[in-house]
């Protein structure tokens, strides 16, 4: 589904990250932790098209994303649900159809779903927020409907930076139980996470591998967390 | 999607691509004010180029339905060559009908020039013959070979020299209105593109985050394509009505009345007014159309 392939990026002056080369496997779930500032989020970023590689090759569902046509690269974005650290909303419509937002603009908005987006929303414990406007969110709160928004469309892979950063422990366990819940139903999860306890915590619900990116290089780590 | 389906939906309009940008009142009341601005002006540009179309076609149909043949021939063979001309002239394919003026009528023409008093008998005075053309006209260059042949005092005036120069000046107070309109109509294109990109602009952060859940360019740009192709029509359209107003209220021409006072719109003409908040709609379309895939095609 995603493939990099020797991939090497690097911003104006340093090399961020060099010789990573990954293939996330369709129901394969992946934590990716490392120092902060260590490229966790460019990482991810390559792994959906937003960032081209300086050398190498990334291949999105069969596709270079050298040769991805601006609408390829949006037709892709339906496929991948992404949760960014710094979650962005239309700041004028409500949570609710925030959420619904990828259905409204893929022209899939359909009755079936309608009800869907009401229990996905009481799922990440926004039942009660629905009609709130994003401003007025909590940065925990932010965070869960941008986790919200990325799987409304039922995509193959959902990757998230930090999704848990602002929330409690109960609530990042909830989150984590909804991850695990679309794994088994066959999606994709990479969760880029310096939370060693929510990785522990996976491990009982999922066969979870951990990809640590350290001195620019991206490797599968240990059994020893 | 067709470019068909697009327009349809654009016209049908889809509330919810609408509803992605937030409202802007200013901008939105600025951009309705200079549409009408716009089509005000363009209204009076209209009646110009409309009025002084009329006017370049009604001197010319008056001048060229009618010419003069004048006669300067020694006394006593005035009368020989008149009654020859007429023969010639009633001969003549394209000629209504040819007449001789009497002395009377002769004297009048002169009484401003000479006074009242003037013993027009004495004076060589040439005879003159007014021809009415039909509608198809008659061959001038024909006529004037057959003139000279049988009737070598005539001398035929068609009036094209004085008609002439008013056509021309005519045509260009038409082509000057025309002109304005072109402007008017590229000056809402540039208006229209500024505050579609100062939109643009203002809403980079809408714009980034409908590119991360998916949205296609042209979802994003129908967004601001509809809004800004609906505010210019229907500014254009008030501006277009107050203009067709303060032309309807002119005072109205008289029969043989100036220039000025015949500006305005017959008949059909009312109807091309019509067309300025349909034009201004469409070059709205095409202006922000092009702003929008421009701008998005900056971003990544």
């Amino acid at each position: 589904m995603i493939e990099l392939d020797n991939i090497a990026y690097s911003y104006g002056g340093g090399e961020l990250l060099s010789d990573v080369s990954l293939k996330l496997a369709p129901g394969s779930f992946h934590f990716l932790t490392g120092p902060s500032g260590s490229g966790k989020t460019t990482f991810l970023k390559l792994c959906y098209g937003a960032l081209t590689p300086t050398s190498g090759q990334v291949q999105l569902f069969g596709k270079d994303v050298r040769n991805m046509t601006r609408d390829d690269h949006a037709m892709t974005r339906r496929q991948i649900g992404v949760v960014h650290q710094d979650c962005q909303f239309l700041d004028h419509l409500p949570v609710r159809e925030n959420v619904a937002l990828p259905l409204t603009v893929s022209g899939r908005e359909t009755l079936e779903q309608h009800s869907n987006l009401k229990e996905l929303l009481s799922w990440v414990g926004l039942g009660h927020r629905a009609n709130a406007l994003p401003p007025e969110l909590s940065g925990g709160e932010r965070q869960r409907a941008a986790l919200a928004r990325a799987v409304i469309m039922s995509p193959d892979v959902v990757l998230a930076d930090e999704p848990t950063g602002n929330v409690d422990w109960e609530m990042s366990q909830r989150l984590l139980q909804l991850l695990v819940e679309l794994n088994k139903m066959g999606k994709t999860i990479l969760i880029a996470t310096h939370d060693l306890n929510l990785i522990r915590s996976a491990k009982h619900h999922v066969q979870a591998r951990v990809l640590r990116i350290s001195g620019r290089k991206l490797q599968l780590a240990g059994a020893d967390l | 999607m067709s470019k068909k389906l697009r327009l349809s939906s654009l016209i049908v309009g889809d509330a919810q691509a609408d509803r992605v940008v937030p409202p802007t009142g200013f901008t939105a009341r600025l951009t309705l004010f200079a549409a009408g601005a716009m089509a005000f002006l363009t209204v009076f540009a209209l009646a110009l180029s409309l009025a002084s179309g009329r006017l370049a076609a009604r001197w010319g149909a008056e001048l060229a339905q009618s010419s003069t043949l004048r006669i300067s021939a020694p006394a006593e063979q005035v009368g020989a060559q008149t009654a020859a001309a007429l023969a010639v002239l009633e001969s003549t394919p394209g000629v209504a009908s040819a007449r001789a003026l009497s002395a009377e009528e002769q004297r009048g023409l002169l009484a401003p020039w000479f006074g009242p008093d003037l013993p027009i008998d004495s004076l060589p005075i040439p005879q003159l013959v007014e021809i009415v053309e039909t509608e198809e006209g008659y061959d001038v260059a024909g006529l004037r070979l057959r003139l000279q042949a049988e009737v070598p005092g005539a001398v035929l005036d068609d009036h094209t020299r004085w008609r002439r120069p008013l056509e021309r000046a005519a045509a260009r107070l038409r082509l000057l209105g025309l002109v304005s309109i072109g402007l008017i109509g590229a000056a809402i294109a540039a208006m229209i593109t500024l505050a579609a990109n100062a939109a643009l602009a203002a809403n980079s952060q809408v714009i980034s985050v409908l590119r991360l859940i998916g949205a296609q360019d042209h979802y994003i740009a129908s967004a601001f394509v509809r809004r800004f192709t609906l505010r210019a029509l229907s500014g254009a359209f008030v501006g277009t009505a107050i203009g067709a107003l303060a032309i309807f209220l002119m005072p109205s021409a008289q029969e043989d009345g100036g220039f000025l006072t015949g500006l305005g719109f017959e008949g059909a003409g009312w109807f091309s007014l019509l067309l300025i908040p349909i034009v201004a709609a469409v070059v709205a379309y095409f202006a922000t159309g092009s702003a929008a895939r421009r701008t998005l095609s900056e971003l990544t």
